[in-house]
């Protein structure tokens, strides 16, 4: 039992919180909002350049085969900066469905690629009707002569704009209609069929809705071997999940920060607000919001490879748990600053969109609070 | 990072199972079961310590001069966990956790081998006398004045919320041996027999309708000066110290999911009508279940810095605050669990010895007396508005 960081990821901490701090300036958030992808391209190949990219690879692919923790360490940096870049799409989930899903060629292909900067990756999975159930795909994958037919409508694919490679998830179906088994498979940007909805999102970058009618796909690009794909998506949205946790943790301080020194200067009424004990007992509790939140990051991360269910209710109750102590210290924030807080003038309003992009992304917290009673077998699933 | 014990770790949790397994008497189990106020009965209480002292495992935190086990923070947790897990007697704190510390910290070495033996073999008992009518939180305004005569202190006022008072044969107690212009200055801290003269305790029943707590009041009570812990005048200092550690101390996370558990398995049970099937129910469960799974964490970050030598920081109220909200959800959880059979009132203490059949199933008894006498959680040790002015003042520094 050993939660101290080692000397690696003590290393790996200082150069995030330094690289953020010097170079993810609201000025940076500012010039890279006006780029097409929402990101900046040259931030992308510095993150290439520090080895963060391949961080989570396996070394045999190019990558410094490094763990959640070692995600976690980088995403809390990334929140703190509101970093943009689409580490969670490429690296996290992109790259994680290839090392745990694709075949050997897949991986050579396109690991290295992933790794050196030079491939963005996407996952388009959630469809309308599903919410939030990762087992309720709608789109179809028809087998071809020459491979497979893909068709369907996909919303928040995060940073599908930017992607070289989109992982779509699909249903294989028979000759006469019934859909089978979960697959994933490879579409390259511009895929004739494909249809991309690009949109600005919430709390910074992009993300699209897709529309596939009729993709025609050789057969090398399904996935691995076409098994069932659902433990692997499974896998890789705890995982994404626990990441996207800390990132939430970096957001979450960065406020909590703001606020308490602007609490500290802030005078009415002849003192600080911060001498008022009704705002002392709120920054109070958002302060212990902060820590509970940072125990369940570090909990999920933990539990990543854990077996499934294990891992899931890490995931779920770190999802949840975090969820709602970010609403709270992301409201309270915005309180606490006053009128200010509501205006584009200030950060703050930029930091609690992000979290709210959060909370909702992969599932609120009711539904995750549901998932992990049903992995508990407290509820029907 | 690693969550996982080592294996000589892993091998002491093994032997603490095994000694437990081997020693904690259906009797006591049950009886700690059916005790819905925070602490055991001296009966059974002692009787346990008694178990522990005989194996050298009855004062974890204490010096191993003074016969603490010389465990590591790992070995405290895993200990405590045991423990948590087994249900074993809830040994009233004042003596090995409280005063213990104290005396090894500021006492004489008279008074370190008088006391601390009598301590560990539970031959004493005691109590608090902290707490007065006039002073709750504002504990530093307290009345209860000691006046030097010659060798003693005549000691003349009242204490309230007296843990355990009617069953203790000693009290320490913070009481004003000087006005002084910082009411902090003129406090001292006094270890005092109970059958001195001049000493009476009144019951108080709290809304669980148990009788843990009392009013000790003190009539012309000569106490020897011999008995003061330390320097005059210092003894908030040292009652700091040792509310520093009332918080600190304890893994409370084990203690949480026991009693979550205890909910859980009737909410499953056929006598609460299934009540985990209502997705309220099972949803809250999720919800505090995940609350402790937080504590507990950051119960493990703290431990996993003192392992290192790192101070964990300002964590102590924070620690103190969850577990006592957590603990109150854990118990309205219960009580929405067992629905009417909440309407049923059984008067008879104890629990585990009634003469009659109870209205309800006997796993229900507790429920509703523990949500009850439970919303001290959050008032006693420093309420939780104390706590949050710790953090405001300590954690952010305003």
């Amino acid at each position: 039992m050993d939660l101290t960081l080692s000397d690696e990821q003590r290393l790996l901490r200082e150069s995030a919180d330094r690289f953020v701090g010097e170079t993810c300036t609201a000025d940076h958030r500012r010039k890279a909002a006006a780029e097409p992808n929402g990101f900046s391209a040259a931030t992308w190949k510095q993150f290439a350049e520090l080895g963060w990219l391949a961080l989570p690879i396996a070394e045999e692919y190019g990558g410094l085969g490094g763990g959640a923790i070692e995600i976690g360490i980088l995403m809390e940096a990334f929140g703190r900066g509101l970093v943009s870049e689409p580490y969670l799409s490429t690296v996290v989930i992109g790259a994680g469905l290839i090392g745990t899903s694709g075949s050997e060629a897949q991986k050579q292909a396109l690991l290295p690629k992933v790794a050196d900067g030079s491939l963005y990756l996407a996952f388009a999975h959630a469809e309308r009707a599903a919410r939030f159930d990762l087992d309720k795909v709608e789109t179809t994958a028809a087998k071809t002569p020459n491979g497979f037919r893909l068709s369907g409508h996909k919303i928040a694919v995060l940073d599908g704009q930017a992607a070289d490679q989109i992982i779509v998830s699909a249903r294989l179906v028979s000759a006469n209609g019934s859909s089978g088994k979960l697959c994933l498979f490879l579409v390259p940007a511009g895929a004739p069929g494909m249809t991309l909805r690009d949109y600005p999102r919430l709390g910074g970058g992009h993300a699209c809705s897709l529309d596939l009618r009729d993709v025609q796909l050789p057969a090398d690009a399904l996935l691995g071997d076409g098994s069932d794909a659902l433990p692997a998506i499974e896998a890789v949205t705890d995982r994404a999940m626990a990441a996207l946790g800390s990132e939430a943790v970096g957001i979450m301080q960065t406020l909590l920060d703001t606020t308490l020194e602007y609490t500290k200067i802030r005078k009415q009424f002849g003192r600080p607000l911060s001498a008022n004990q009704v705002i002392r007992h709120r920054l109070a509790d958002m302060a212990m919001q902060c820590d509970e939140a940072r125990s369940m990051a570090l909990r999920a991360a933990l539990m990543a490879d854990a077996e499934p269910v294990a891992r899931g209710r890490a995931a779920s109750g770190a999802k949840a748990k975090i969820g709602n102590c970010a609403r709270f210290v992301a409201e309270q924030s915005v309180q606490l600053h006053g009128a200010m807080g509501v205006t584009e003038e200030l950060d703050i309003g930029l930091y609690f969109k992000r979290l709210l992009a959060f909370d909702t992304l992969f599932g609120g917290s009711a539904h995750h609070y549901r998932r992990h009673a049903v992995l508990g077998g407290r509820a029907q699933g | 990072m690693d969550l996982t014990f080592s294996a000589e770790e892993r091998a002491f949790e093994k032997e603490v199972r095994d000694f437990i397994a081997a020693n904690l008497t259906p009797e006591m189990k049950r009886a700690t079961a059916l005790t819905p106020s925070v602490f055991s009965d001296p009966d059974i209480g002692m009787a346990w310590q008694r178990v522990l002292h005989k194996r050298g495992w009855g004062a974890p935190g204490w010096p191993v001069q003074h016969g603490g086990p010389d465990w590591t923070p790992a070995q405290r947790w895993i200990f405590e966990a045991e423990c948590a897990r087994a249900g074993v007697p809830n040994v009233n704190v004042m003596g090995v956790k409280m005063v213990g510390p104290v005396i090894i910290g500021f006492g004489s070495p008279e008074q370190k081998n008088f006391y601390l033996p009598r301590i560990l073999s539970g031959e004493d008992y005691w109590c608090q006398g902290y707490s007065e009518p006039g002073s709750g939180s504002d504990l530093a305004s307290l009345k209860t004045r000691a006046v030097r005569d010659g060798d003693d202190y005549i000691i003349n006022g009242t204490k309230i919320w007296t843990t355990h008072a009617h069953h203790a044969n000693r009290m320490f107690a913070l009481v004003r041996t000087n006005e002084t212009e910082r009411q902090q200055d003129g406090i001292s801290f006094i270890l005092i027999d109970m059958k001195t003269p001049g000493i009476t305790t009144r019951p108080i029943l709290t809304i669980g309708g148990d009788h843990e707590v009392n009013q000790v009041f003190f009539d012309d009570v000569r106490v020897p000066v011999a008995n003061r812990v330390g320097e005059e005048g210092k003894g908030w200092t040292y009652g700091k110290y040792l509310l520093e550690f009332e918080r600190g101390a304890g893994i409370a996370s084990a203690k949480l999911r026991e009693a979550l558990r205890t909910i859980s398995d009737l909410a499953e049970s056929d006598v609460t009508g299934r009540a985990i099937d209502d997705p309220d129910i099972s949803l809250r469960m999720s919800e505090v279940e995940v609350d402790i799974d937080a504590l507990e964490m950051t119960e493990l970050r703290v431990l996993s810095a003192l392992q290192t030598g790192q101070n964990p920081g300002a964590v102590s109220s924070i620690l103190k605050l969850r577990n006592s909200e957590i603990r109150q959800a854990v118990t309205r959880l219960g009580v929405d669990v067992i629905g009417h059979d909440g309407l049923a009132v059984e008067p008879v203490r104890p629990l585990y010895r009634l003469n009659h059949e109870p209205p309800v199933p006997e796993e229900m008894l507790t429920v509703v007396p523990e949500f009850l006498n439970g919303r001290a959680w959050t008032i006693f040790g420093g309420s939780s508005e104390i706590q949050r002015e710790i953090i405001a003042k300590m954690v952010l520094g305003i």
